[in-house]
């Protein structure tokens, strides 16, 4: 089966030197001074510092004082389109990747109407293909308009392009119905990505149940509504030697479960968000609803369990969740707000800012599960070599930003970094061989 | 203090300032002319999304008798129900350049949101199941007149504290006056970590003769089909605080409306020893007191302190 799974507005190959960066590409066992040579979309040339000349016509960068590396790959993000452009169109939220530095990002079906059939995802993709600066995949639904009853035409869905299938915004609370999609999966391929939640123990819950929402007065949503669940279909997916994939992990519960199920044996595999890697159920003691997500912020020790998750490659990738929402929907009380908080500008920089900078995580491993989720996927995971499509983030690593202060790519400003102060701004990006993002340039200092 | 959201807003000396406020105006509201001329000019807004009897009806007299210009909206009579947002609604009231707005609203923040949204002063007048903090400053009020100081009293909430702002800010001031807070109900009515709000958790009323004030929540008739309880008269079995379960050295407390043969009996209702219509007589001075601190109170409001405490004044002004 070779559809093709990406889709991206066609752009100008780059032609480009980037001269004096550093370089670092774990899967290329780079990390140091190199000159950079792309030509025609592609990794041309690496070389010493200084060692390349810069071929006619080419954009040379300085980039002394500046690291490049294989530009970041996010499994889970929500585009609105169809049905919600008001949140978040192809373009912006591309735009949006593009100015986080990512080369490839993957759309989430629950959309109006739900994605859910081969036309839908055709007419997406060709949407794609005029809108999309940076390279998207769609995951189609598990469930017909996600209501976990029937299965979707997965095998035509596949043929039609679909990365995986994923029922996200809802759990798929039926374990009957996992398994006949796991079961499925063996006929057409195609990761099934989970959204773990028990709705009869998360119920009307809003924040992370604890001493936080007890003192507020909200619902909470137990740490059990997910680890259960994730105990539950990792069970499933090793019985039918199936491959599951679990979505914006978020306790320590879950994170022991998913090691436990790896260990013996299973094919499952975990993300984690920036926003779960960095903040905690304290942040909704302000009731801003700007830190309303699902799954919810936790404690302390559930976020030490996410980076633990991360360091040891239980969780094998970052995922933003990047979830716009309109501000007159955002700006109401925190009950009554939409789930979800936008990620993909800040990604890179808060977990940088937030775990690298403190030496909590060191840097190439944060580069490397930034861009993991390509793999998880099937696809081939950005590097930096030879021969291979150009997809780069160039950042300053010195610089600090404050974010929302010029605004944001994303047709949304639902951050809940908004006014954080954050080290390492994205100079360049270059996805699929494109230069998409290039910052207004009063580069490296 | 330009806001009153919580009864964090508060330290323990605030809470006395407000208290010993509201008792001053208690002696005003003895006389035969019950108004001083603190507000006047000024305009309150009680914005009230949810029913209430007692609260809004006392934060409209309190406002009428410090003289202020009182509107009151009610959600289901205002353009609420045409879907305007509360942030509309706000800046639409907002135009009539309140003093104050008193909110009540049916989520957590609602009056948080409200203060950033307007220069007037906003009272919490109730929040979800989040604050309440004007019903715990009357209930405050109401067990210092009867017993001197809080500190060391051990006072027993019983009941549905899971869906009680009632009981989150009353924990909350109950600790700050220096009492000893337990509460107690049916463990799926006991939130998850609600002790690091400063109080002990009991599952039954075994102990409960050690308390010196006993004060009851409201067990409203949803929680029983939402299965928080198998039945009411299971529930009444366990926690209704009746004259057999009540010492006679112990006050009884409720916030009200009461459920008569729930979570009270009739003898305990009736009872000398409970403190419910004093509770309903606090709610004017005390909400008067607490719109004085943020409209009238500091230094600009010296001159008309003067008048408390010199109301003949008002009748010839």
């Amino acid at each position: 089966m070779s559809a093709q799974r990406l889709f991206h507005a066609p752009g100008e190959p780059a032609e480009l030197l980037l001269r004096g960066v550093h370089a670092l590409d774990p899967r290329s066992d780079l990390d140091g001074p190199h000159d950079v040579l792309v030509r025609d979309g592609r990794v041309a040339e690496i070389g010493a510092p200084g060692s390349l000349p810069a071929p006619d016509g080419a954009d040379v960068v300085d980039g002394e004082g500046l690291h490049l590396f294989p530009a970041f790959f996010d499994p889970h993000v929500h585009l609105r389109t169809p049905g919600q452009e008001h949140k978040e169109t192809l373009a912006t939220g591309t735009a949006a990747a593009a100015a986080g530095g990512y080369c490839g990002i993957v759309a989430m079906p629950n959309t109006s109407p739900t994605l859910d059939d081969a036309p839908g995802l055709q007419a997406l993709c060709a949407q794609a293909e005029r809108d999309a600066k940076v390279p998207v995949g769609f995951m189609p639904a598990i469930t017909r308009g996600l209501a976990g009853a029937d299965l979707t035409e997965m095998a035509e869905l596949r043929d039609a392009g679909a990365l995986g299938f994923t029922d996200d915004g809802r759990p798929l609370v039926s374990a009957g119905m996992l398994r006949r999609a796991l079961q499925y999966q063996r006929l057409c391929g195609g990761v099934i990505a989970l959204h773990e939640e028990d709705p009869t123990l998360s119920g009307q819950g809003v924040m992370h149940e604890g001493a936080v929402s007890a003192r507020l007065g909200l619902t909470g949503i137990p740490s059990i509504s997910e680890s259960t669940m994730v105990a539950r279909d990792s069970a499933i997916a090793a019985y039918e030697s199936g491959r599951v994939h679990f979505q914006h992990l978020s306790c320590v519960e879950s994170v022991a479960a998913l090691a436990a199920w790896k260990a013996a044996g299973a094919q499952v595999s975990g993300e984690a968000s920036p926003h779960h890697l960095t903040l905690t159920d304290e942040a909704v003691r302000s009731l801003d609803s700007r830190f309303k997500m699902n799954p919810p912020l936790r404690t302390e020790a559930d976020r030490q369990a996410l980076i633990a998750g991360l360091r040891d490659g239980t969780i094998e990738c970052v995922a933003t969740d990047h979830a716009p929402h309109a501000r007159h929907e955002k700006e109401v009380p925190f009950e009554e707000a939409p789930m979800g908080v936008t990620g993909l500008e800040t990604a890179f920089p808060v977990i940088y800012t937030d775990l690298v900078v403190p030496g909590v995580l060191p840097l190439a491993l944060v580069v490397e599960r930034m861009t993991a989720g390509a793999a998880l996927l099937d696809l081939a995971p950005p590097r930096i070599a030879v021969g291979e499509p150009a997809n780069l983030a160039l950042l300053d690593l010195a610089a600090d930003w404050e974010v929302g202060a010029r605004g944001y790519a994303s047709k949304s400003e639902n951050s809940c970094f908004e006014g954080r102060t954050l080290r390492g701004v994205v100079r360049l990006t270059i996805a699929a061989g494109t230069v998409v993002h290039r910052a207004p340039v009063e580069v490296a200092a | 203090m330009n806001h009153l959201l919580s009864i964090d807003d508060l330290d323990r000396a605030g809470i006395e300032r407000i208290l010993d406020r509201a008792a001053s105006f208690a002696e005003v509201a003895g006389r035969e002319i019950k108004k001083v001329p603190a507000l006047r000019g000024r305009t309150v807004v009680n914005l009230f999304y949810e029913a209430s009897t007692r609260t809004s009806s006392s934060f409209e007299l309190a406002a009428k008798r410090l003289s202020a210009d009182v509107v009151s909206v009610r959600a289901a009579t205002s353009s609420v129900t045409k879907g305007e947002s509360l942030k509309d609604t706000i800046q639409t009231l907002t135009a009539y350049d309140p003093a104050a707005i008193v909110i009540r609203s049916p989520h957590a923040g609602a009056a948080q949101l409200v203060a950033r949204w307007t220069d007037a002063a906003v009272v919490n007048a109730g929040d979800g199941k989040h604050e309440h903090p004007t019903q715990a400053l009357l209930d405050v009020y109401t067990l210092r007149r009867r017993l001197g100081a809080l500190d060391g009293k051990r006072i027993w909430i019983v009941g549905d504290v899971l869906h009680s702002r009632v009981a989150r800010s009353n924990i909350l001031a109950f600790a700050r006056m220096g009492a000893e807070v337990t509460v107690s109900g049916p463990p799926t009515l006991i939130p998850r970590g609600i002790e690091a709000l400063g109080c002990q958790v009991a599952a039954t009323l075994d102990r409960l003769p050690e308390a010196d004030v006993v004060y009851v929540l409201r067990m409203q008739n949803e929680r029983m089909h939402e299965a928080y309880v198998p039945s009411l008269r299971e529930y009444a079995a366990r926690y209704q605080v009746n004259a057999a379960r009540l010492q006679p050295h112990q006050l009884l407390m409720h916030p009200g409306p009461v459920n008569r043969g729930v979570e009270l009996s009739a003898d305990a209702i009736d009872s000398p020893q409970a403190l419910i219509a004093q509770q309903v007589e606090a709610g004017v001075v005390v909400r008067m007191a607490v719109l004085y601190e943020l409209l009238a109170g500091g230094p600009a409001g010296a001159a008309e302190a003067a008048a408390v405490e010199a109301p003949e004044a008002v009748a010839t002004a």
